[in-house]
C-alpha cells in the first residue's frame, strides 16, 4: 500500500513538472496576433498603424510607447507582427499621435525607399522633416524604406493619453507605399531614442517586441 | 655468453616519422593545393590575413599531427600482447628534452610575435582598426588620395559619411576598386562592431571614438556587412551588403546619392572625427 502511494506521488510530480514546463515553454513561446494588410483588388494593400505615447490603463505596460495596427475587422489590436503580400505594393497609413522626441541621427529625417521619394504629410507631399521635430519613424532597413513620423505640436489641445486613439484627438496622418520583393521574414523599428526613462531613450519599449519594432513578413 | 638484443630507438623513429609528415602536409597546404582560405583575396587587407591564416595553419599542422602520430605510434609499438606487465623504473626527467622543449615554445612564441609585430606595423594594415592615432598610414598608391569613408554604427543599423563629397550620408557602403581607403568607424549610441567580412575588415565601433581602418578593395563585387558585437534585440538582424564598382559607377552612384540626399544636407551635422549628434529634445 505504501508503495503504490510512493509511485503514485512521484507520478504525480512528473505530470506537474511537466505541466509547469510546457507551460513556461508557451509562455515564452507567445506572440502577439499577427495583423494582415487589407488586401483591395487593383490597388495596393493597404495597412493601418497608429503610434501612442504611451499605452495606459488595460495593457500590460500602460506607460510605455508603442504602435498599434488596424486588423481587417477595423479593430485596433496591440500587435507589431504584420504581414503583407509578397512582389506588391503596400500603402501604409500611420497616425502619429505622440510628441516630438528628435531623431539622435538626422539622416533618417529623409524619407527613403518609398514610391516617388516623398511621403504625404496631412495630404501634402514631404521630402524632408525637421529632425528635432520627430516623434517617431518606421523603417524597415532590408528593404530599404525609412519614413520619419513628425509629433504633434507639445500644446496641442486634446491629446491622446492612452490606446487606441481616434482621430478626432491631435494627431498627425503620414501616409506612403513601398514595394515588396520576394517573400520572407524583416524586422521594422523605430530610429527615435523614444523610450522615456531608459538610458539614451533605447531601453524597454525600443528593445521589446511588440512595441516599437516588430516583424513584416512578407508572404 | 650471450649478447642483448638491441632496443629500437623509438624517439629517433618517432621524430623522423613526425617530421616528415609535418613537411610533406606544410608543403601540400601551402604550396600544391594553395588553399583558399577565409576571408578570401577581395581586398589587400583580406589577403593579407589569408595568408596569416597559412601561417597559423601552417604552425598548427605540427602540433595536430605530433598528437596523432604519437598515438598511432603507442598503439602499434607499445600495446600490451600477453599476461600484464609490471610497471617500468621511474623516469625522473630528461634534461635533452627538456631544453628541447623550451626552446621549441620560446622560438615558436618569440616568432609568432615578430610576424604580428611586422603585420601591424605595415602600412595600410590592421583591418581591426589602430585606434584614433594610427601606428602605420595608409598604403598609398601613386596620383590616388586615400578616401576617407565614416562608418557609423547605431541601434540597429550602419550608415556611411563621405567627407570627399561634402559629408554625404548614405545607408549603404559603395567603394571604388583600387582605391585606398580609410575607414573611420564610431557609434552614436552604444558598442558596436563593423565586419566587412570580405573585405577583412572588422573594427569596433565605439560610441565617441574614432577608430581607424584601412582598406584597398581589388575586385569588384559585393561584400557582407555584419555587427559583430551584440548591441540589442535586433543585432542579427544588423546587416547589409556593400559593392565594390569601377571609377565610373562610382561616380556615377555618388552623383545619385547627393541628389536624393540633398533635402536632408542642411540638417546633417558638419563632418567630424566621431558622429554623436544630440537631438534638441529628449524622450527620457
Amino acid at each position: 500500500m505504501v508503495r503504490m502511494r510512493r509511485i503514485l506521488a512521484v507520478v504525480v510530480a512528473i505530470i506537474a513538472a511537466c505541466v509547469l514546463i510546457a507551460a513556461y515553454v508557451g509562455i515564452l513561446r507567445r506572440q502577439p496576433e499577427k495583423v494582415a494588410a487589407a488586401a483591395r483588388p487593383g490597388r495596393p494593400a493597404e495597412l493601418t498603424l497608429q503610434t501612442v505615447g504611451s499605452l495606459g490603463p488595460g495593457y500590460q505596460r500602460s506607460t510605455w510607447v508603442s504602435y498599434l495596427a488596424r486588423n481587417q475587422d477595423g479593430e485596433w489590436v496591440h500587435s507589431t507582427h504584420l504581414t503583407v503580400p509578397a512582389n506588391s505594393l503596400v500603402q501604409v497609413t500611420i497616425q502619429q499621435y505622440d510628441t516630438a522626441t528628435g531623431l539622435r541621427n538626422p539622416f533618417f529625417a529623409r524619407p527613403q525607399g518609398i514610391s516617388g521619394g516623398v511621403m504625404q504629410l496631412d495630404g501634402k507631399p514631404v521630402d524632408v522633416i525637421d529632425p528635432d521635430l520627430t516623434s517617431h519613424t518606421f523603417a524597415i532597413p532590408q528593404l530599404d524604406v525609412f519614413v520619419p513620423l513628425p509629433g504633434v505640436a507639445d500644446d496641442a489641445p486634446n491629446q491622446c493619453a492612452a490606446a487606441p486613439c481616434t482621430p478626432d484627438q491631435a494627431h498627425r496622418t503620414i501616409t506612403f507605399t513601398f514595394q515588396t520583393g520576394q517573400p520572407g521574414r524583416y524586422r521594422w523599428q523605430c530610429f527615435v531614442p523614444c523610450a522615456a526613462g531608459y538610458v539614451t531613450g533605447f531601453g524597454g519599449p525600443m528593445q521589446s517586441f511588440g512595441y516599437m519594432d516588430g516583424y513584416l513578413d512578407v508572404v | 655468453m650471450s649478447s642483448e638484443p638491441s632496443r629500437p630507438r623509438h624517439f629517433r623513429r618517432f621524430l623522423v616519422i613526425w617530421l616528415g609528415l609535418s613537411v610533406v602536409a606544410i608543403v601540400l597546404f601551402t604550396v600544391v593545393f594553395d588553399l583558399d582560405l577565409p576571408p578570401g583575396r577581395a581586398a589587400d587587407d583580406a589577403a593579407g590575413q589569408q595568408v596569416d591564416n597559412s601561417v597559423l595553419t601552417a604552425f598548427g599542422i605540427p602540433v595536430v599531427l605530433f598528437v596523432l602520430v604519437l598515438l598511432a605510434y603507442v598503439l602499434v609499438n607499445f600495446r600490451q600482447r600477453g599476461p600484464e606487465l609490471e610497471d617500468g623504473p621511474r623516469v625522473f626527467g630528461h634534461r635533452g628534452a627538456e631544453i628541447a622543449f623550451i626552446a621549441t615554445a620560446v622560438v615558436g612564441v618569440v616568432a609568432l610575435v615578430a610576424y604580428g609585430t611586422w603585420r601591424l606595423l605595415e602600412p595600410g594594415a590592421a583591418g581591426g582598426g589602430q585606434g584614433p592615432t594610427p601606428l602605420s598610414p595608409a598604403r598609398a598608391v601613386a596620383g590616388q588620395p586615400v578616401l576617407p569613408v565614416q562608418v557609423i554604427g547605431q541601434q540597429w543599423q550602419f550608415t556611411y559619411r563621405y567627407p570627399t563629397y561634402g559629408g554625404l550620408q548614405t545607408p549603404h557602403l559603395v567603394l571604388p576598386v583600387g582605391q585606398p581607403v580609410e575607414l573611420h568607424v564610431t557609434s552614436l549610441d552604444v558598442i558596436h562592431s563593423f565586419w566587412a567580412y570580405q573585405l577583412g575588415v572588422k573594427a569596433d565601433a565605439n560610441p565617441g571614438v574614432d577608430n581607424v581602418a584601412y582598406v584597398t578593395p581589388t575586385d569588384t563585387g559585393t561584400f557582407d556587412i555584419r555587427c559583430a558585437e551584440l548591441c540589442g534585440i535586433w543585432h542579427g538582424y544588423m546587416f547589409d551588403q556593400g559593392r565594390v564598382v569601377d571609377e565610373r559607377e562610382f561616380t556615377a552612384w555618388i552623383q545619385e546619392q547627393e541628389r536624393f540626399f540633398a533635402p536632408v544636407k542642411r540638417y546633417l551635422p558638419p563632418y567630424s572625427e566621431t558622429y554623436f549628434p544630440q537631438p534638441a529634445r529628449r524622450a527620457g
